[in-house]
């Protein structure tokens, strides 16, 4: 870990001033991530804006009739607020998917948007790695790639985008709402906000330097069944290899998003239109422009059969 | 005292403390966070500085230059210790791969640097700045493709055969030839290897976690060249070891010369990051196994054949230990290869050899029953051989229980609820089976001495360079000294894992407890003598309970002989060489299998455990279940990934090496039978702690194919590798 400077931040966009004001700034909320590669010197911060005091912690119905999550709301509490496990059922059941008990508490709702890939190349500095030093090359392509990305990967990065809680979000057209350095505001619908991984895979989202994400929105509830199913190597505290966010109507249609696949949740609108022909005909839509590697492929049949265990626990 | 000949009936048949189940005397510190690990030793010694080791980026090569200045430079820097500037250390027996010193990189994160600095963070911070550059050389990384050409190990000749195998096989009506792999494992126990060191002089006192206390002493005196008489090491906490611990690393070789550089007490732990490939893990195997039959069952043929890897090209990962041992059958072959790979070092993990054995054998002998149409619990049955040791016939079995455990596991398992046919049970989404497979541990039993000491205020010290390294060796040997003294437990102390006390077995190869509760018999025993002489009555043949001596019509308080030590050694006699010592086992699994995404869960593990007097139910028992966590984790997500290319595991660190955790193994249990082994020791106890390992993961395989019909014989067994063979879903 290299030596850093540390501030703790009195207001949003004072907060957004102060990393864009300091070169190799960063913004800490929880640290569950951030921290761990500190340690490795995967980042290496000059100086760190703490944002915990921001007062940005609380859950609120919308007047559309949905939620606004303030962006230091705990893994832990967002799972367990009464309305997201009544009417956003799905994102409790992600949330409670990933990491552990402990970690939840720390992680925030910001912070795990943002949480980065666990590629293990990514995770050794002596390995090249292009989204770690770019231009160095991509280790994983011929490498071991067992749980790395299918599709909207490139020739420059093969790693996913590794969380639960993003995958629901995704499924739940949730919008994440930031303020710039400057004091503007915008709101970002996350289907934009995680880029795929082209040329520049060391840039991972559309924010821009010094923008901070301040809340995340949900729209109305869908209703619904809500199902959300993550296979892994062991029962907790594991990536996924892949998991599958639905919701699913009584008629059988819905919409299903995909964890484990690609560098941000992966959702295909026109494949949820399929979803009353069955997995078979979704996954064919989803995956039709995936590249996975011998390693991986594994992966496009265990999300078609993941999926057909949801749609059929969803009509049971 | 010598043992030299079978135990005959002795105080241990009616004990009141061994064998009782007693908790942890370790166990509120445990808990508590209060017993002090090496790294956590802040008052041993003033003036600690932190010392951070540097690993290899490249597998193999050398290093073409290293520049240290702005290192050195660093805030807070007291010395850097670069390999290129430092002659290379010397190699003990324990050790194949080099520890530290000269420019030969020989595996990847072998250290190369070490900073020592006034805080840790400077160090670590300080160690970012050294620039090294490589010069890479090709290396032999994949053990399939040096398979083909690896000699025999142990400089054998030729496999070992008895009968006709070849043609036994070929005649046999029934056949199974399977080859199976196991990949590279690491111990991954939560404690790092870490020392504290300090010199005065030329005495050097290290502060470590090492399960082998005298090994570690005249290992470290080789490896820095200095007189082990010089050494001090002490080590009465270890956080696990698994094997990994048996012998000096690169902490403690770097944490002495670091404090010898620095002029003042260094302190190490390996990051996690470096304790995958800077330290040792269980070599990968490939295993063939060819088993011929009769078509009653009876096994008329049977062949093991095994190929592991290792950076000297010696002494890798025997696949085939058990099986000489486990079945009869009159044709045998059994042949150990050995290729020399430069991955990192293997050496010992938790029952090193049968550990991956059984998942290999213990399946076949499942293929063997499916192709038989016959239970496997009674194929195993009808193959269990009488009194001597099918493999090596001029040894019989000094006490043998396999049958037994067998059957009782059947029983209380509800074994008869189990489809012979495979892929039959099905509870909603879920595909159920069964499986089974016996266990076979050797039970080694070495010397070992102790200290025994009555204090002024009643209490018996026990000193002993014994290790504790997670098992209850405190509380065996607190109730052993108990009970031959005929003292309540709370008056008991024990101290260990100290070089200056009586050598010890140490703990290892499940030799631990049964050797050192033997070791601290017989200290206890010249006590008693020594408490005799002194109040003028015979010792061995007075009666110790209750904190009183009753000598014929005589009473004493133990406390009137005063203060007393007394030391003692246990060893063991030729007459133990005709016998097989070993433990037994029958290990039971129930799994349920999601037939749409093919995940395997385990529902139920049941091992039935035959290995002598258990001295602690409730230990032995802990030791069981971590033992079968592991073999369980073997069989089902246990991998170190070997990256051929950079030649390196790349899965370095708990998040990616991932073993079981609890929801992965919902329930267990253990049941001990009540047996004892007189071959064994005056105590009749064999060890526990690697029994657990040897089979139930091959129970794991079996009952996945019981549940799917889906064989898979290439460990770890996760789903990629089986969901193209499972049922169609919609």
């Amino acid at each position: 870990m290299r030596a850093f400077t540390y501030e703790r931040a009195g207001d949003p966009a004072g907060a957004a001033k102060a990393v864009a004001a300091t070169k190799g700034a960063k913004f800490i909320a929880g640290g569950t991530n951030l921290l761990d590669l500190m340690k490795l010197e995967i980042e290496a911060p000059t100086h760190l804006v703490d944002v915990q005091d921001l007062g940005l912690d609380k859950i609120e119905d919308t007047d559309e009739g949905g939620l606004r999550i303030g962006t230091l709301v705990s893994n832990t509490t967002l799972s367990a607020h009464p309305r997201v496990r009544q009417d956003y059922a799905v994102l409790t059941r992600a949330i409670q998917a990933g990491a552990s008990g402990q970690l939840r508490n720390k992680a925030t709702t910001g912070g795990n948007l943002l949480q980065r890939t666990r590629c293990p190349y990514f995770y050794d500095p002596n390995m090249p790695c292009n989204k770690r030093r770019p231009g160095s090359g991509c280790a994983a392509i011929n490498g071991a790639s067992r749980q790395l990305g299918v599709i909207g990967t490139s020739d420059k990065c093969i790693a996913t985008y590794p969380g639960d809680m993003a995958v629901a979000m995704r499924l739940l057209d949730a919008v994440v709402e930031t303020v710039k350095p400057g004091g503007d505001t915008r709101a970002i619908r996350i289907a934009d906000f995680h880029r795929l991984w082209g040329d520049t895979p060391h840039i991972e989202t559309v924010l821009e330097p010094g923008e901070m994400i301040t809340a995340v929105t949900l729209p109305r509830p869908l209703g619904g069944k809500h199902v959300y199913h993550k296979v892994r190597d062991r029962r907790s505290y594991a990536f996924a290899l892949v998991s599958v966010a639905a919701v699913i109507q009584p008629d059988g249609t819905g919409r299903v998003a995909f964890g484990g696949m690609a560098p941000r949740p992966w959702r295909v609108e026109a494949a949820d239109a399929l979803l009353p022909r069955g997995a078979k005909a979704v996954i064919e839509r989803a995956f039709a422009d995936a590249r996975p590697t011998p390693d991986n492929a594994f992966k496009i049949p265990l999300a078609e059969r993941t999926l057909a265990g949801v749609i059929a626990e969803a009509r049971s | 005292m010598e043992f030299n000949a079978p135990a005959g009936k002795n105080l241990f048949d009616t004990a009141k403390v061994v064998g009782k189940a007693t908790p942890r005397i370790d166990g509120p510190l445990k808990t508590t966070g209060t017993a002090p690990y090496a790294y956590e030793r802040h008052d041993v010694v003033a003036g600690q500085a932190y010392g951070w080791i540097v690993g290899s980026a490249i597998a193999k090569g050398r290093i073409t230059s290293m520049d240290v200045e702005d290192a050195r430079n660093a805030p807070g820097v007291i010395a850097v210790i670069a390999a290129p500037e430092t002659k290379p250390v010397g190699t003990s027996q324990y050790n194949h791969a080099p520890l530290f010193g000269g420019n030969e990189i020989a595996h990847y994160h072998q250290a190369i640097a070490c900073v020592v600095a006034e805080t840790f963070e400077q160090a670590c911070a300080a160690a970012h700045l050294i620039r090294t550059r490589y010069q890479r050389s090709d290396g032999d990384y994949d053990l399939a493709k040096a398979k083909p050409d690896a000699p025999l190990a142990d400089g054998d000749k030729a496999p070992h055969t008895q009968g006709d195998f070849d043609a036994a096989y070929k005649a046999a009506p029934v056949t199974i030839d399977a080859t199976y792999h196991t990949p590279d494992e690491s111990h991954a126990m939560m404690e790092p290897h870490a020392t504290i060191a300090s010199w005065e002089g030329e005495k050097l006192t290290v502060w470590t976690s090492n399960q082998m206390i005298q090994w570690g002493k005249e290992a470290l005196g080789k490896i820095l060249g200095i007189d082990p008489e010089n050494i001090r090491l002490d080590s009465p906490y270890i956080g696990g070891g698994f094997g990994g611990k048996l012998f000096i690393r690169a902490d403690a070789v770097l944490a002495a010369l670091a404090s010898k550089a620095a002029r003042r007490p260094v302190k190490i732990a390996l990051q996690r990051p470096l304790m995958f490939n800077n330290t040792t893990h269980r070599p990968a195997t490939i295993q063939r196994i060819r088993l011929g039959a009769r078509s009653d069952g009876t096994i008329t043929a049977i062949a093991h054949e095994n190929w592991s890897g290792n950076i000297t090209g010696t002494d890798g990962e025997n696949g085939t230990a058990q099986t000489p041992k486990l079945y009869s059958g009159d044709n045998r072959m059994t042949a150990n290869y050995i290729a020399t790979l430069h991955l990192p070092e293997g050496n010992a993990m938790r029952a090193p050899g049968e550990a991956a054995g059984h998942l290999a054998l213990e399946v076949a002998m499942d293929e063997l029953a499916d192709a038989l149409k016959m239970c496997p619990v009674e194929l195993r049955l009808r193959n269990d051989p009488a009194a001597q040791v099918p493999g090596n016939p001029k040894k019989r079995f000094s006490e043998r229980n396999l049958a037994r455990c067998l059957r009782e596991g059947a029983e209380r398992f509800g074994w008869s609820k189990r489809k012979g046919e495979p892929g039959q049970v099905s509870e909603g989404r879920w595909l159920i089976g069964m499986g089974v497979a016996a266990g076979y541990r050797g039970a080694p039993i070495r010397k070992s001495a102790a200290r025994v000491r009555l204090e002024q205020d009643g209490m018996l010290v026990v000193e002993t360079d014994m290790t504790d390294i997670g098992t209850g060796s405190y509380t065996i040997i607190a109730q052993t000294a108990a009970e031959t003294m005929g003292m309540p437990l709370e008056k008991v102390r024990v101290e260990l894992g100290d070089s200056r006390f009586p050598v010890s077995s140490g703990s290892g190869g499940q030799w631990g407890a049964a050797s050192a509760t033997a070791g601290v018999y017989a200290a206890c025993v010249n006590l008693r003598r020594a408490v005799g002489e002194k109040l003028g009555f015979d010792g061995d043949s007075a009666t110790f309970a209750d904190g009183n001596v009753r000598a014929g019509d005589r009473n004493f308080a133990l406390r009137d002989a005063g203060m007393l030590s007394a030391d003692g050694k246990m060893t063991y006699g030729d007459f133990q060489k005709e016998y097989d010592l070993g433990t037994y086992a029958g290990h039971f699994c129930e799994v349920a299998v999601d037939r749409y995404t093919g995940e395997s869960h385990i529902r139920r593990l049941l091992s039935v455990c035959d290995a002598g007097r258990i001295l602690n139910p409730l230990s032995a028992r802990s030791q069981v279940i971590g033992a079968m966590v592991m073999s369980a984790g073997a069989a089902l997500m246990e991998e170190l990934t070997v990256d051929a290319r950079f030649g390196y595991f790349v899965n370095h660190d708990l998040a990616q090496y991932e073993v079981p955790v609890h929801a992965d193994i919902p329930h267990q249990d253990v049941v001990f039978l009540d047996t004892l082994d007189p071959v064994m020791s005056p105590i009749k106890a064999k060890g526990v702690g690697e029994l657990g390992i040897c089979g139930p993961g091959a129970a794991v395989a079996n009952a996945i194919y019981n549940a799917t019909g889906v064989r898979v014989r290439e460990y770890p067994i996760t789903l990629d590798k089986y969901l193209d063979r499972l049922p169609q879903v919609a």
